[in-house]
């Protein structure tokens, strides 16, 4: 047992001189992880903060300008260019002068103090749908406003039923807030994937698996050995990604870090898993590449890192029972932000259990079984 | 005495024609050979067939069905302290919406237990003298949502405004005028191109974009840097081969698995998913082209510039995919990003592609935009060009 787990560290301490001797594989391992978190951490966010918009105004009364002045103010929006009637609409929108216009109509003064009301219309450039959803949602939070304000100067009724809104967890609604957490798991997962899928690929290409197979290392020892490293690199990537949530971003941290590491651990575990079965399985580093590839893809998907996952039809939502990083992801916002502890995240722990203990002993059986 | 000279003759004059064919720029013939020595390589892999042309499918599949924006049946539990026939009918509007499947448990306490369990979305609190509240003019309706998923979260607040908002709608229809007065403006909202709201419309033409940054990118940035690491290219500058036949005949087959996943793209969009073409489909082949020639040529330049596979692989994926997904604007509006991230979204061709699918696909033929992108498009591809072939002298570092 001693002598195995000698074998087992001097393997290990191989495995990382051969990772990071190279000094652009260090490069490779770090660089990309801190511009990847900075980038996508503003990027990713559906959250808008400049809003272009033309105005089609035909009514130039105090109550026209009095909303407009409240669109403007409200530090959205962004006044592009004024329209002079409803056919420049197209070009405007078409060509993307403007996110969306605003339409006031004709009358629109004497209809609201008429007491029946005014409509305003408002297009929305449609080919982000969810782009121009938010869009629209903007202007509608100024109207409510106005409207409230509205109702109060001129002594009107107050509505007799009002919502009150509140959001757990992340109380200001900010996508940053969820994005940066989930990419704790994804972007380490990516590359940390692609090592390990290479580690056993390359010494086959190169010829060196054999030699190895030789040695008094058994196949066990071998998939530790190879393990091991993989998995201390990508705990490491994501270490770096928490430290800039922490402290970059300022995203506070809600739950315990024994708990987020011990969830990392075995993430980490059972992508390195993945990535050595894949690894076992192909016969060059190209094939172990591309089968990552097309496996990375789908998994990044059908993470509910972009689009979340309740929104997929349920046959896609039992599909992403077998992603690790579904649950990483699950795991990681919920540590994060919701302060979550291991009782309420069992559910997401044990299947990466599962998929661990599935996929190292494959990874040991071909290990053996594929010396073609 | 002549014989032998004769041959002397004939053999300088083929060598001066092989020198003459050497530095023009391509030989037909060479390319020829090339092109079927690379092609036959590409069929021969599985794994190359796997990412050229089954993850597409896995995609058009993943984006058609799969992932979607719009919210259904969002899991919501209401508690009633008050359960008046009036505060029912409040409530009614969340049972008819779409949006919600609603559960009701007993009292708030087992709701907060839901919420943490992720098992609902949202809790609708209605007080225990909600109804006599309400006859006062002056009820209040809690909704907490879950907030963790912002985007979500944020379209959950406004569905369930909307469903309380119909028992506005049916109270003054019936009448009663006085339970909510008529608001002094209301928006009448239009999404033009997508006035359906469907999500589908904008994930297709980005599924193109993946699909060919994808194909361009991932495949092409190993082949050069496979034969860097395996020593055969080296064998490859001893022929008279020219480093501009070994590029174009790399291009060659990778360009026809790209055209083969456009092809499915576009057709699964049309006939799968009824994503409307309106603008010219021979507009969408020619920049899909150009684009499919920048996404290989990067691919080439990544592997010529690294000569090893792995730094390869990792640049591939680091400069192509992520941000074809991240920063194109395909997902994500880059209206609203810091200048310095929107100043890296223009340099990715990426960028100008989308713009231009997205346009073509759901705008129509808008000249001016789809000129400017293709420009862009064309300039990076020349660009790209011209540094794979000064990264790929016939000499040994």
């Amino acid at each position: 047992m001693n002598a195995s787990l000698h074998r087992i560290l001097i393997l290990i301490r191989k495995e990382l001189i051969a990772v990071l001797k190279d000094p652009r594989s260090r490069v490779i391992l770090l660089v990309p992880i801190v511009l990847q978190s900075l980038l996508f951490g503003y990027a990713a966010t559906f959250d808008l903060n400049e809003v272009s918009y033309a105005l089609l105004e035909s009514d130039h009364s105090g109550a026209a300008k009095d909303f407009m002045a409240q669109i403007d103010g409200s530090g959205v929006f962004k006044r592009v260019v004024e329209l002079r009637n409803a056919k420049q609409i197209g070009d405007v929108i078409g060509r993307k002068q403007a996110l969306l216009v605003i339409h006031l109509p004709p009358d629109f003064e004497r209809q609201i103090q008429s007491g029946r009301g005014a409509v305003i219309q408002v297009i929305t450039d449609g080919r982000n749908s969810n782009t121009g959803n938010v869009a629209a949602a903007y202007v509608g939070a100024v109207v409510e406003r106005f409207n409230a304000a509205w109702s109060d100067q001129h002594g009107y009724a107050k509505p007799p039923l009002r919502i009150e809104s509140r959001a757990w967890y992340n109380t200001n609604l900010e996508t940053r807030w969820n994005m940066i957490p989930s990419l704790i798991a994804a972007l380490s997962m990516l590359q940390v994937l692609m090592l390990t899928a290479l580690s056993v690929a390359r010494e086959r290409e190169q010829g060196t698996f054999d030699q190895l197979l030789v040695t008094p290392l058994r196949p066990t020892e071998i998939m530790v050995g190879k393990a091991v490293p993989s998995i201390l690199i990508g705990i490491a990537q994501s270490t770096i990604i928490l430290l800039l949530a922490l402290f970059w971003f300022g995203i506070p941290f809600q739950g315990s870090l024994v708990t987020l590491y011990l969830g990392l651990l075995l993430f980490t575990t059972a992508s390195v898993g993945i990535g050595l079965a894949l690894s076992a399985f192909s016969a060059t580093m190209q094939q172990a590449m591309l089968y990552t590839f097309v496996l990375l893809m789908p998994m990044m998907l059908l993470s509910g890192l972009t689009s979340a996952i309740s929104n997929m039809p349920t046959s896609m939502q039992y599909l992403t029972l077998v992603n690790p990083l579904r649950y990483a992801i699950e795991m990681t916002q919920r540590v994060y932000l919701e302060g979550a502890g291991i009782a309420v995240l069992y559910n997401d722990m044990w299947p990466l259990v599962v998929i661990a203990a599935i996929t190292l002993p494959t990874a040991v059986w071909l290990f053996r079984n594929r010396l073609a | 005495m002549n014989a032998p000279s004769d041959t002397v003759v004939r053999s300088e004059a083929r060598g001066q024609a092989d020198a003459l064919a050497a530095r023009s720029p391509v030989s037909w013939r060479r390319l020829r050979a090339l092109v079927t020595k690379e092609t036959r390589q590409l069929l021969r892999d599985k794994s190359n067939l796997m990412v050229g042309l089954f993850l597409p499918v896995v995609l058009i599949l993943i984006f058609g069905y799969g992932l979607s924006f719009d919210i259904r049946n969002a899991p919501i539990a209401i508690v009633m302290d008050d359960t008046s026939p009036s505060a029912h009918d409040v409530i009614a509007g969340f049972y008819l919406s779409p949006y919600f499947s609603v559960t009701r448990p007993a009292s708030m306490n087992e709701a907060k237990k839901l919420m943490l369990k992720r098992k609902v979305d949202a809790i609708v609190y209605l007080q225990s003298d909600f109804s006599r509240q309400l006859a006062a003019g002056n009820a209040t309706i809690q909704v907490l949502v879950n907030g963790v998923d912002a985007n979500r979260a944020r379209v959950l607040q406004a569905f369930a405004q909307g469903a309380i908002g119909q028992w506005a709608i049916k109270r003054a229809a019936a009448g009663e005028v006085s339970a909510m007065p008529v608001p002094a403006i209301s928006l009448q909202t239009r999404l033009w191109y997508n006035e359906a709201n469907n999500s589908t419309y904008f994930l297709v033409p980005g599924l193109i974009v993946l699909v060919m940054t994808l194909n361009g990118a991932l495949l092409t940035s190993l082949v050069m840097a496979r034969e860097w690491e395996r020593g055969t290219l080296e064998s490859l500058f001893v022929t008279p081969v020219n480093s501009n036949e070994i590029i174009i005949s790399k291009l060659v087959p990778y360009f026809g698995v790209g055209l083969a996943g456009l092809t499915m793209c576009l057709l699964a969009g049309k006939f799968l998913f009824a994503v409307p073409i309106r603008g010219s489909l021979l507009l969408i082949v020619v920049i899909s082209m150009l684009y499919l020639l920048v996404s290989l040529s990067l691919g080439l330049l990544i592997s010529a510039a690294t000569k090893n596979q792995f730094l390869a692989s990792q640049l591939a994926l680091i400069t192509s995919f992520l941000p074809a997904l991240m920063l194109s604007g395909f997902i994500f509006d880059l209206h609203s990003v810091p200048a310095v991230v929107r100043g890296i979204s223009r340099v990715l061709p990426a960028t100008y592609y989308v713009e231009a699918l997205q346009t073509l696909f759901l705008a129509g033929n808008e000249w001016e935009l789809i000129v400017k992108d293709g420009a862009v498009l064309a300039v990076a591809a020349v660009v790209l060009l011209v540094l794979t072939r000064l990264n790929t002298r016939k000499e040994l570092a």
